[in-house]
């Protein structure tokens, strides 16, 4: 392989939890991302941010290769998670159980609030007892910071929350199978003020566990969340950064140009 | 390249204006000072004593457009470093303007008494202090990097200029008792025009990061200092910025 990107030799991709080399992702004969590197440090918060269509959601869904359930979608280069390929050396099922996934949009399964979180350690078969089904269950609403909210009514149907339950919900459903790595792509732009504050406090306290990597269209959200921004424009990753420095002292003309809103 | 929301340019545009009107004013006042002080003229002495509302206006307007758009616009990158610099910067702008009343209010004291050789080398010092103020309003008007650093390197003649006449007012007051009235006078009138130069330096840093978004690296250059080296540092703070001792109008 030629050169490391400049990116890449910031951090010691020996402790990066995920790194992407090469990505190359088209739609049929459009191609939707232009030899993209980036490397993703564990227990930190990675913000993917730029404009509508720059490639941030389709580079966001090749870490777990949710690319590969789109039809004419094809991913070139490779992404490793802890070292390992995932696209060659993993299941897709295995490497989700292990990069889970929230969506922009809530999306609860039409079954109970408990079944929705215990879906996963069923399916993944990562429990043997009732009892401990029931401690996954209870903990992951815990730590998603819903349980107390919802303690009393287990068996009622998660579409019957608000949206803000219903994200939290979907993240507690996201850590039940207790992935290392949570992919988000836009989780609060359906929710109110109250309900992103809470989403954004569940990501400060899952950063201790987790590592998480944010697709959003907030920049202040980005600026408050993130350790790590990387910006794409057009398919290109423009500039990857130390969050502060890409919001104080963007030292890309594009960069600046986004986030300050000079642009197009 | 023009913001999408014209409006956030505009107030953009109006903080930098005021910012510069009210360096204008602070300026001003500081020239007005110094000629009191080399005229002898008591109206203007009387006049720049009295501190110019305006200036605290000007702070009290850049407070308020800062912060409401801080809240208003959350802005960024360059537009985040002109709206904090633009606060920090007013802060000295105010401390300048009170600097030259002191310095009025000392003139109108001096213009009754006998008048010291010295002030020839105090109007020195104001001029290449008036001189770093009018380079770096000029650095922030242009964006000019390079000129906000000259700024910057520029404090050592001040610095020098003003152990200079601290030695030379000193001599004064040794040879004659009657001088010790004007020199002290005169010597306090240096120190708040060598702290207008620290002032003036500390606005270019400001520019420099507000253009650059980076920190001038290095220390800067300081001549020896005066009041240590006499050991006869009234405030006991050295050079250490604190503003206290040489001033009455607080």
């Amino acid at each position: 392989m030629s050169a490391e990107p400049a990116h890449l030799s910031q951090i010691d991709l020996s402790k990066a939890k995920m790194v992407a080399r090469d990505i190359d992702v088209f739609y049929g004969d459009k191609q939707a991302i232009k030899e993209v590197n980036l490397a993703v440090n564990e227990n930190e918060v990675t913000a993917l941010i730029g404009p509508s269509g720059c490639g941030k959601s389709t580079f966001l869904r090749c870490l777990n290769r949710m690319n590969e359930t789109i039809p004419g979608c094809r991913v070139e280069g490779t992404i490793l998670l802890d070292g390992i390929d995932v696209m060659h050396e993993l299941d897709p099922v295995q490497l989700r159980a292990r990069v889970g996934m929230v969506f922009q949009k809530p999306n609860p399964f039409p079954k109970s609030i408990y079944d929705n979180v215990a879906f996963g350690p069923r399916i993944h078969g990562l429990t043997g007892h009732p009892d401990e089904l029931d401690e996954i269950v209870h903990n992951s609403l815990r730590r998603a910071g819903l349980y107390d909210e919802v303690k009393d009514r287990l068996g009622e149907p998660g579409t019957g929350l608000s949206g803000g339950q219903q994200q939290r919900l979907c993240i507690a459903r996201a850590i039940a199978v207790s992935p290392e790595v949570i992919l988000m792509d836009e989780p609060c732009s359906a929710l109110d003020p109250i309900a992103t504050a809470k989403v954004e406090e569940l990501i400060e306290e899952l950063r201790d566990e987790y590592t998480i990597i944010i697709v959003t269209h907030s920049m202040q959200q980005a600026a408050r969340v993130s350790q790590r921004t990387a910006f794409f424009h057009l398919g290109d990753l423009v500039a990857v950064g130390p969050t502060e420095e890409i919001f104080t002292s963007p030292r890309h003309k594009l960069t600046q140009g986004y986030i300050t809103g000079r642009f197009g | 390249m023009p913001h999408i929301v014209k409006s956030f340019d505009d107030e953009l545009n109006r903080l930098r204006e005021t910012l510069l009107s009210m360096g204008e004013l602070a300026v001003a006042q500081f020239r007005g000072a110094m000629t009191a002080l080399i005229e002898r003229d008591v109206a203007l002495a009387r006049e720049g004593s009295a501190g110019d509302i305006n200036v605290d206006g000007m702070e009290h307007a850049i407070n308020e457009q800062g912060i409401r758009m801080l809240a208003l616009r959350a802005p960024f990158a360059d537009e985040l470093r002109t709206v904090v610099a633009a606060l920090k910067v007013s802060q000295d702008l105010e401390r300048i303007a009170d600097y030259a009343a002191n310095i009025a209010k000392r003139s109108l004291l001096l213009s009754q008494g006998m008048q010291l050789p010295s002030v020839r080398a105090v109007q020195r010092l104001g001029t290449l202090v008036e001189r770093q103020l009018a380079e770096v309003a000029a650095s922030y008007r242009e964006r000019d990097a390079d000129r906000a650093l000259a700024v910057w390197h520029s404090d050592l003649p001040v610095d020098e200029a003003y152990s200079g006449l601290f030695r030379e007012l000193l001599t004064y007051m040794l040879e004659d008792p009657h001088a010790i009235g004007p020199a002290s006078h005169l010597l306090f009138i240096a120190k708040n025009i060598e702290r207008i130069g620290d002032h003036a330096t500390n606005i270019s840093e400001m520019v420099y990061f507000v253009i650059t978004g980076g920190y001038i690296e290095g220390t800067r250059p300081k001549g020896v200092d005066a009041d240590q080296a006499a050991s006869a540092d009234a405030d006991g703070d050295g050079d250490g910025g604190h503003p206290g001792a040489c001033e009455e109008n607080q």
